[in-house]
């Protein structure tokens, strides 16, 4: 085709991505003349409705901003009031809502390699196609899967919108035998896992390396999941309440989710963020395991997603077994909490990114005011510029198929959660 | 509705204002996912990958509410390409956590968090899909269960009508054995005004049920409401109750307002 055609690509609802969203791409005498990932999914107004309600239900709340990711929205504000109320959980409590948040962690990356990302590199529309080529991979993916939301059952009957997290721990504590048969099966797991990180790590990915920030927590000793400060690879290290000074979020026309930018940039949050910040606190062997099959961090490679989540499942196995290791029944699974005015402010890393959460709280333990900054909010400018130079590295002169493919494999990379986001993707091109 | 079997139905899954959680009753199949896309020919499932929009469908899923001007014409067109439309979770039985929305003046949400608010497309209610087209079943809950939704594929698959349990959760948690935490522990559950079909999860935790599968059949919330403030809930508090997933839920919408009034006196 001619370098100087102008053409419109229009992809109205954008396949495999968690909620809705489309990416208008115009290019004009070959040169990319608009570039907008739109994001439509209707918004919710959680932030408005928790308004007036007691914080006890904030948890419960939360949980419905997204299926994909609830412990993360869970664990989030339970650990923001808690801090408030100076209430100390204790190390069980602790220990679990880690575990608890490997089993989200474990679902979700299981789910967003082989049902969204996967096929894209085999040539296949879709999970189900792929399985016909790879069934054996396939269905592996679905068994991580599925016990990702089993350990999630564990502490919260249900893996979406689970009903065991309240502000003081949990609503209850599984028993020792429970705990027993799925260590089994965890350990069960571990070579499948490990299989995983060899088997993405061998698919072919497009050689795409840019420069940007990487954003993720990071605590002194452990891989950063639930706890820890929040840190920037130009070296930022700052405590959740800080964050607010950094970041800043303003809103586009062409999106139902609000736009985050540090320093005026975009920057990078999610699994390759959190590798290229806390490779150091990966086990020794698994670090070993990266450099066998040649996964050098940190990496500029955004493609490098899909093989940092197949990692990062290795790891929520490894730390549901360490810490599991001397299970026993607490004496009691929560603590009771006294309400105090004050603003609670937590962040935890959801699957797709760093997760921020802030609370007014009154004297009678009533919400004043909230606000919620998700993940896929926060990488939003990072896609569209990842997009852009993307695209220019691929080459515009490719077909429209082929453009569209490639923008949606670039796209799929984040994970983006529009239903998280907009508490996402139509491509519309033209040339 | 008709239920002839489909030799191979084709099923479509759509989603509309929601969080995407009850497509996970599909997707968090693990392995027999495969068996279910041998069994039925997904065609439309924008999460899981196939876009066939207008492809006439035996059975066509829809989760979420309707709160754009946009969704108030796909949900027609879905309509039209359905056999059997089938609403699953409580978004789309009762317009969802964001019905709560519809008390309030939500245009001024919309101004208070977008500085762009005009290109903002919302409605002002979250509504059902029935409000706006005939829907042949309804699966209550927030999330609905895999087992509620293969339930409707396998009844459709065998030519019978889904079934529908519209009993307590009080019912279910009896059969379990669980000790009631409402009369034993005194904490506020709704488990006797909410359908049962989650499994009795809240009081085998020894916590109060929420609520998220919607009203009962026969439910009684005057009682309900009588206890919950016996045991020291305010009118405030009562009314939280039931304004909660499935506020718009004619029978706790109800409750809720009656609450409010008579703590007005």
């Amino acid at each position: 085709m001619s370098e100087s055609r102008n053409v419109t690509i229009r992809v109205p609802v954008l396949a495999r991505v968690e909620g809705e969203g489309a990416l208008d791409l115009a290019i004009e005498q070959g040169d990319i003349k608009e570039l907008r990932l739109r994001i439509f999914e209707p918004p919710r107004f959680f932030e408005k409705f928790l308004e007036g309600r007691h914080y006890a239900e904030v948890p419960d709340f939360v949980a419905r901003i997204c299926g994909i990711c609830p412990v993360a929205y869970q664990v989030t504000a339970a650990q923001a009031l808690e801090a408030l109320f100076d209430l100390d959980i204790g190390p069980w409590a602790r220990a679990m809502r880690r575990v608890f948040y490997c089993g989200e962690w474990i679902q979700s990356h299981s789910l967003h390699i082989h049902l969204l990302a996967a096929p894209d590199f085999f040539g296949c529309g879709n999970a189900i196609e792929l399985a016909r080529i790879a069934p054996e991979e396939v269905r592996r993916g679905l068994r991580l899967q599925a016990l990702g939301n089993e350990l999630m059952e564990l502490f919260g009957a249900r893996s979406v919108h689970p009903v065991g997290v309240r502000v003081g721990g949990f609503h209850a504590a599984p028993s020792p035998e429970r705990i027993h048969a799925m260590r089994e099966r965890l350990a069960a797991a571990l070579p499948e896992a490990e299989a995983l990180v060899r088997w993405t790590a061998g698919i072919a990915l497009p050689p795409d390396a840019q420069d940007f920030v990487s954003v993720a927590m990071r605590d002194p000793v452990d891989y950063a999941i639930e706890h820890g400060g929040i840190a920037a690879s130009d070296g930022l290290l700052i405590d959740a309440a800080a964050y607010p000074e950094h970041f800043v979020e303003r809103h586009e026309p062409h999106s139902t989710a609000l736009f985050s930018s540090y320093r005026g940039a975009p920057y990078l949050v999610g699994p390759l963020a959190r590798l290229n910040l806390n490779r150091d606190r990966l086990p020794d062997d698994v670090q070993a395991l990266l450099a066998e099959v040649g996964f050098a961090l940190p990496s500029g490679n955004v493609f490098h997603s899909m093989l940092a989540r197949a990692v990062e499942i290795l790891l929520a196995l490894r730390e549901a077994l360490r810490l599991f290791a001397d299970y026993r029944v607490p004496a009691a699974p929560w603590v009771a909490a006294k309400p105090r005015a004050g603003v609670a402010v937590g962040c935890t890393e959801a699957p797709r990114g760093l997760l921020w959460h802030r609370y007014e709280i009154d004297a009678d333990g009533l919400v004043r005011s909230a606000r919620i900054v998700p993940p896929t909010a926060q990488n939003q400018a990072r896609i569209e510029e990842d997009l852009r130079l993307s695209l220019l590295n691929f080459g515009l002169d490719h077909a429209d198929d082929a453009l569209r493919l490639h923008c949606e494999k670039v796209i799929r990379n984040y994970d983006p959660c529009i239903s998280c986001a907009t508490h996402f993707l139509r491509l519309n091109v033209s040339r | 509705m008709s239920t002839h079997p489909p030799s191979r139905p084709r099923v479509a899954v759509h989603k509309f204002s929601s969080c995407d959680g009850c497509q996970l009753a599909f997707l968090n199949l693990g392995e027999d996912l495969l068996t279910l896309a041998a069994r039925v020919d997904l065609v439309y499932f924008a999460e899981a990958g196939p876009l066939d929009v207008d492809t006439e469908v035996d059975i066509a899923f829809v989760e979420g509410s309707v709160s754009t001007p946009e969704d108030l014409e796909r949900i027609q067109r879905i309509r039209a390409h359905s056999r059997v439309l089938v609403a699953i979770g409580a978004c789309a039985v009762s317009g969802g956590i964001q019905g709560l929305r519809n008390s309030v003046d939500s245009a001024s949400w919309v101004a208070q968090i977008y500085d762009h608010p005009a290109a903002i497309a919302s409605l002002e209610h979250s509504t059902p899909i029935a409000t706006h087209v005939p829907v042949d079943f309804e699966l209550w809950g927030c999330p609905v269960t895999s087992t509620q939704v293969l339930g409707v594929v396998n009844a459709l698959l065998l030519g019978v009508s889904p079934r529908d349990d519209a009993d307590k959760v009080c019912t279910e948690c009896k059969r379990q054995g669980h000790p009631c935490v409402l009369v034993t522990h005194g904490i506020p559950c709704m488990g006797p005004v909410t359908r049962t079909g989650c499994g009795a999860l809240c009081p085998s935790l020894g916590r109060d049920c929420y609520g998220c599968f919607g009203p009962a059949e026969n439910a009684n919330t005057n009682a309900l409401s009588v206890q919950f403030a016996r045991l020291g809930l305010d009118a405030q508090a009562i009314a939280r109750r039931f304004q909660s997933i499935n506020s718009q839920a004619p029978v706790f919408r109800l409750a809720a307002e009656r609450t409010r009034t008579a703590g007005d006196e």
